[in-house]
Formats: C-alpha cells, sequence, structure tokens
C-alpha cells in the first residue's frame, strides 16, 4: 500500500514537469508545426543555465525569471528566421513539416554539440532543499514538491493567458487552422514564432526545475523530447489540456514501470505511444 | 515494363559511364590502394542506404528514419549466425530479417500521417536498442557479441555487389509500375487510392524492399567491428546520414542520392580524421540546416538550374 502511494505520488510529482516539456511541445508542434527534435537541448540549456547562476550564488528557484525570457527569446528568433523560411519556401504544409523536421534535427546536433563544447559530458548536479517531506508515510524531497508545484502553477497561468486574452485567441485560432487565421487579420508570423518562444521558454523552465531534484548532464535532451513527443500524442495535438493531464498520466505509467523494472522505463513509452498511434491517433482530448 | 518509349542511345551512354566507373571502383584493391579501398568501402556502404533510403521515401515523401533499425538488425544477424554460416548465407539471413521487420512494421504504421510515421519510425530504433540491451543485461546475460572479421577486399567486393543489386532494383521500381504508384502516393495518396491503386500494399512493399539493402549492408560491416552490442548497432546517425545525403545530392534526379552520398561520406571522413573532430556535429547540423533551406532540391537540382540558365532553354513554368 506504501508502495503503490510512493509510485502514484512519484509520478504525479515527476509529471508536473512532463506536463511542463509538454505544453512547450505542443505550442510548437500543435500550433507552428514544427516537430521540434530539439525541444529537449532548450530543456537542457535551461537546466545548464541555472546550474551555472547557482554556482555563482543565485537562488535556483529565482533562475527560472532569467532563463524562461531568455529561452523564449532564442526561439522567437530561431523561428522568424529559420522556420519561417522555410515554411514560406514550402508549397504545402507536409513538405513543411517534413523540411522542418528535417531542420530541427539539425538544430539539435548544433545545440548539443555547442553545450557538450561549454560543459562536457559528465554529470552534473547541485543540492537544494533536499529535506524530506512524509506524505502518508511516503518520503519525498522536498525540492520535487517545489519543482511540481511551480510546474503546475506555470501551466494553471498559461491555460488562462490562451482563455482570456486576445493574443491567446489568435494562438487557439492559429492551432486550428494556420491559413485562415491568417486571412482573418491574425499576425501569423509574429503569432507563430510566439507559440515556438512560448514552447523553449516552457522547456527552459522545466530544465530548470529538472536541475533542483535531479542530476543533469548535456546529453540528457532528447529523453525528454521522447516523452514529450509520447505526452503530446496521448492528449492530442495543440491541446494544451491534453498534455497537461498526459504528462501526468505518463509520470505515474513510467515511474510504475521503472519501480518494477528499470530497464524497460523507456520501451513502455514506446509500447504506449505506438497503441496510442494504432488506436487513438487523436489522443484523449482530440478533437 | 514498357520499353518502347526508352530512348536507347542515352540509355546506351549513361549504363557505359556507370560501368566503366564501376570497373575501375572494382579494380581498386588489385592495384593495392588500401586507404582508397577503406575510403570506398564507406562511399560503397552510404551509396546503398541513400539509394535504398529514396526508393520508398523519396518517392512517396514518408520520411523513414528507421535506417539504422534496419542496419542494426544486419548487424546482429552477423554477430549471432556469422560464426555458423559464410558470409553469403548471413547477408541472406540479415537482408531477409530486414524485410520482415520492415514489413511488420509497415503493415503497423504505413497507415499513419507522414509525420507520425517519422517519429514512429526513429522511436522504433531507440525502441529496439533499449529492448535489446534490456534481454542482454536481465535474461540473456549476454553483454555485448565478437563477430567473425573479414578481409578488407571481401568486404568491399560484398558492398560492390550489393551496390550493384540495388541500383539495379531502384532503376527496375522507378521504370516500373509500381514507380508510378508510389510517384502518385507522393504528390496525392488520396487521388491515387481513388485511381484504383492498392495504396497500402504498394507502400508496405515498397518500404520492406528497401529494408533488405539496409540489413545486407548491415551484415557486411559488421565483419569490420570486433565488437557489437546495442549502441553500436543502433546508431540514430545511421538514419539521419542517409536521409540528409539523399536530400543534399538531389531527390529529384536518379544519380542525385548516390552522388550526395559519395560527397557527403568523403566530407565526414575528413572531419572526423582532421583536427575539426570535435565539430563534426556541429558542422554537421549546420549542413543539414542550411541544405533545408538553400538547397531543396539538392546539388543535382542546383546544378539542373545552372545549366538551364547558361544554356539558356526555357524554365519550366513553376
Amino acid at each position: 500500500m506504501e508502495d503503490l502511494l510512493r509510485m502514484v505520488l512519484g509520478g504525479l510529482l515527476i509529471g508536473g514537469i512532463y506536463s511542463l516539456v509538454s505544453m512547450g511541445l505542443t505550442l510548437q508542434y500543435g500550433v507552428a508545426r514544427v516537430l521540434n527534435i530539439a525541444h529537449g537541448e532548450f530543456l537542457m540549456f535551461g537546466a545548464f543555465i541555472t546550474f551555472w547562476l547557482q554556482q555563482n550564488h543565485v537562488n535556483p528557484l529565482l533562475t527560472v525569471v532569467i532563463v524562461a525570457p531568455l529561452m523564449f527569446i532564442v526561439g522567437f528568433i530561431v523561428y522568424r528566421t529559420l522556420f519561417t523560411t522555410i515554411r514560406l519556401k514550402s508549397p504545402n504544409p507536409g513538405v513543411f513539416e517534413s523540411n522542418a523536421l528535417l531542420a530541427a534535427f539539425g538544430l539539435y546536433f548544433i545545440v548539443q554539440n555547442i553545450a557538450v563544447r561549454i560543459w562536457g559530458t559528465t554529470p552534473r548536479s547541485f543540492a537544494y532543499l533536499s529535506g524530506s517531506v512524509s506524505i502518508g508515510g511516503a518520503l519525498f524531497n522536498e525540492n520535487r514538491l517545489v519543482a511540481a508545484a511551480f510546474a503546475i502553477g506555470i501551466g494553471i497561468i498559461f491555460y488562462l493567458f490562451l482563455a482570456r486574452t486576445r493574443t491567446g485567441k489568435a494562438i487557439r485560432a492559429a492551432s486550428q487552422d494556420a491559413t485562415t487565421a491568417g486571412l482573418m487579420g491574425v499576425n501569423i508570423n509574429y503569432t507563430l514564432a510566439l507559440c515556438f518562444g512560448f514552447g523553449a521558454a516552457m522547456a527552459g523552465v522545466a530544465g530548470a526545475l529538472i536541475s533542483v531534484c535531479y542530476p543533469i548532464n548535456t546529453v540528457m535532451g532528447l529523453g525528454y523530447t521522447v516523452i514529450a513527443i509520447v505526452v503530446v500524442t496521448l492528449g492530442g495535438l495543440g491541446s494544451i489540456p491534453g498534455s497537461f493531464i498526459g504528462g501526468f498520466i505518463l509520470g505515474v505509467i513510467g515511474t510504475a514501470v521503472t519501480f518494477w523494472e528499470p530497464g524497460l522505463a523507456v520501451a513502455s513509452y514506446y509500447v504506449i505511444f505506438i497503441i496510442l498511434l494504432l488506436v487513438r491517433p487523436k489522443g484523449i482530448m482530440g478533437k | 515494363m514498357d520499353f518502347s518509349r526508352t530512348d536507347w542511345i542515352k540509355t546506351g551512354i549513361n549504363l557505359g559511364i556507370s560501368l566503366v566507373i564501376l570497373v575501375l571502383v572494382a579494380l581498386m584493391p588489385v592495384y593495392g590502394w588500401q586507404y582508397g579501398v577503406s575510403l570506398f568501402t564507406y562511399f560503397l556502404l552510404y551509396i546503398i542506404l541513400a539509394v535504398s533510403w529514396t526508393i520508398f521515401s523519396g518517392t512517396t515523401g514518408y520520411i523513414s528514419l528507421a535506417t539504422a533499425a534496419f542496419y542494426g538488425v544486419g548487424i546482429y544477424a552477423a554477430a549471432i549466425y556469422g560464426k555458423e554460416y559464410p558470409l553469403i548465407v548471413v547477408v541472406l539471413i540479415g537482408a531477409f530479417a530486414s524485410f520482415v521487420v520492415a514489413f511488420f512494421v509497415g503493415a503497423i504504421t504505413l497507415r499513419l500521417k507522414g509525420i507520425y510515421f517519422a517519429m514512429f519510425t526513429f522511436g522504433l530504433v531507440l525502441l529496439l536498442k533499449e529492448v535489446i540491451y534490456f534481454w542482454e543485461i536481465d535474461i540473456s546475460h549476454i553483454r555485448g557479441r565478437f563477430v567473425v572479421l573479414q578481409s578488407n577486399e571481401t568486404i568491399f567486393y560484398y558492398l560492390l555487389g550489393i551496390l550493384v543489386v540495388t541500383m539495379i532494383v531502384a532503376y527496375l521500381i522507378k521504370r516500373s509500375k509500381y514507380g508510378l504508384a508510389l510517384q502518385s502516393i507522393g504528390e496525392n495518396e488520396e487521388a491515387a487510392a481513388h485511381m484504383g491503386i492498392n495504396v497500402t500494399m504498394v507502400k508496405i512493399l515498397s518500404y520492406a524492399v528497401s529494408a533488405i539493402f539496409m540489413g545486407a549492408a548491415g551484415v557486411v560491416m559488421a565483419t569490420k567491428l570486433t565488437y557489437v552490442d546495442p549502441g553500436v548497432a543502433f546508431n540514430p546517425l545511421m538514419s539521419f546520414n542517409p536521409v540528409l545525403m539523399a536530400i543534399f545530392g538531389g531527390l529529384g534526379h536518379f544519380y542525385g542520392p548516390a552522388i550526395g552520398a559519395v560527397l557527403f561520406s568523403y566530407i565526414q571522413e575528413v572531419l572526423t580524421t582532421g583536427d575539426l573532430k570535435d565539430y563534426y556535429m556541429l558542422i554537421f547540423g549546420t549542413i543539414l540546416v542550411a541544405t533545408i533551406l538553400f538547397l531543396p532540391a539538392g546539388l543535382i537540382g542546383l546544378i539542373q538550374n545552372i545549366w538551364r540558365r547558361i544554356s539558356g532553354a526555357k524554365r519550366a513554368p513553376a
């Protein structure tokens, strides 16, 4: 019983971070139509900036304020220069998606190589709020609780932003049909770049939160990208609530499988992915 | 097959040039140019991978990132059966195993739309890697395997043989009604289905056929490795290299992927052995992005464009 509680709660805690990463990807892929393989690299960069600032005595949770705008700007610029050019050159959306995927792979190699040059491949970690809290008999580190709370908070704020503001409305319109939204007076290049930037910012924040809880290294990005892709498929493409819930579901499943057989955790994500694609490719919240 | 519209003189010249190049390459080990043999081994390997990738993905537009999976299946076939059977039999086993794997993967996934397919095939490489790691560590307790080594010349001639078969099959598919079917799938799948093409069958079969050569190449290249484990066999870079090479060379022309493969593996050879070794991935990524941005039709497309400008021929309306 205690094991079950630990499994479920542990899964929900890591699920908060998965949700954040996946909401970022659902913006980039669901709205901006770029399956960003380099998503995890933005996360890795966020984690290492936090690590670097922490070494210089900045509170790791405060670094979120620095990482988020920085990653947003990087993402915005990358979309405006690279992906907008590809989009304008592509004859149809299908060609754009495959070309953008390949360009994203190129971006992945570039960013990862730069990070490996700067920080090497050795795992890094630092201690922050590492005391433990007991919930129903199961022990959890304080930092994981704080990270999960941050992730959930950001998720809710972003959902309200999408639901209540004018820019949010433009993003939702673009996620349904970018071309038509453009005809309706939405500045589509700007809106899509905005989505890509928000996605990168969320990845960066998730990275900052991960660095608080777990050891980090420069090649960890792809693992989180894969998780995000599975969650985005699970939750439904372009659906923010879907990704939010999907993150928690995958967190629990992943923790349960790790508990039972650590070697099969990654394999279980693919099995979920395969079953989903075959049974319900639109995901749980998809229309 | 319809030969009535074949331009025999042009075909003859093309065939002649190909044969001359083939004979020159084949004679290389005879003259004992060792560096050339090892360099050309990689040229041959990447031509096989790029051309067989293009058979399916180049025409239909479904980007398959599973090349490393089929290549790895070949490597594992060599690791498991290499001691018991002669190389030629193992090559056939590896090719058949890849065919079967690709057939099943195709049957499951080819109903998926474009980008899901790319993701799924990439996931397949990682899935196979993880599952075999798990199998070796927890169940069979065999960590890594040793492969029977072959001489450089044997590897070279085997690859050359596979290359010739690959090129002939690729050419025949391109010329046949299956090639036309694949092309119409690439242009508009729904329309192709309405014309009476059995879209799913054509896609699955050609995907499986393209995997045959990847698996066969994997078996041969495995005999160059002394030690095989899942990390070596299922290297994701083997999935991206052929895609990049084919696009770099140009998908629009039959020889485009082959030219891209030769140029690119030469660049790779220079970069990985020189002082720029640490920046290899960086340069690789930059070339990938630049190719997508500036050379969407590849080198062949660029050359054709320049040639049109020089010769002053009318451009086809875009």
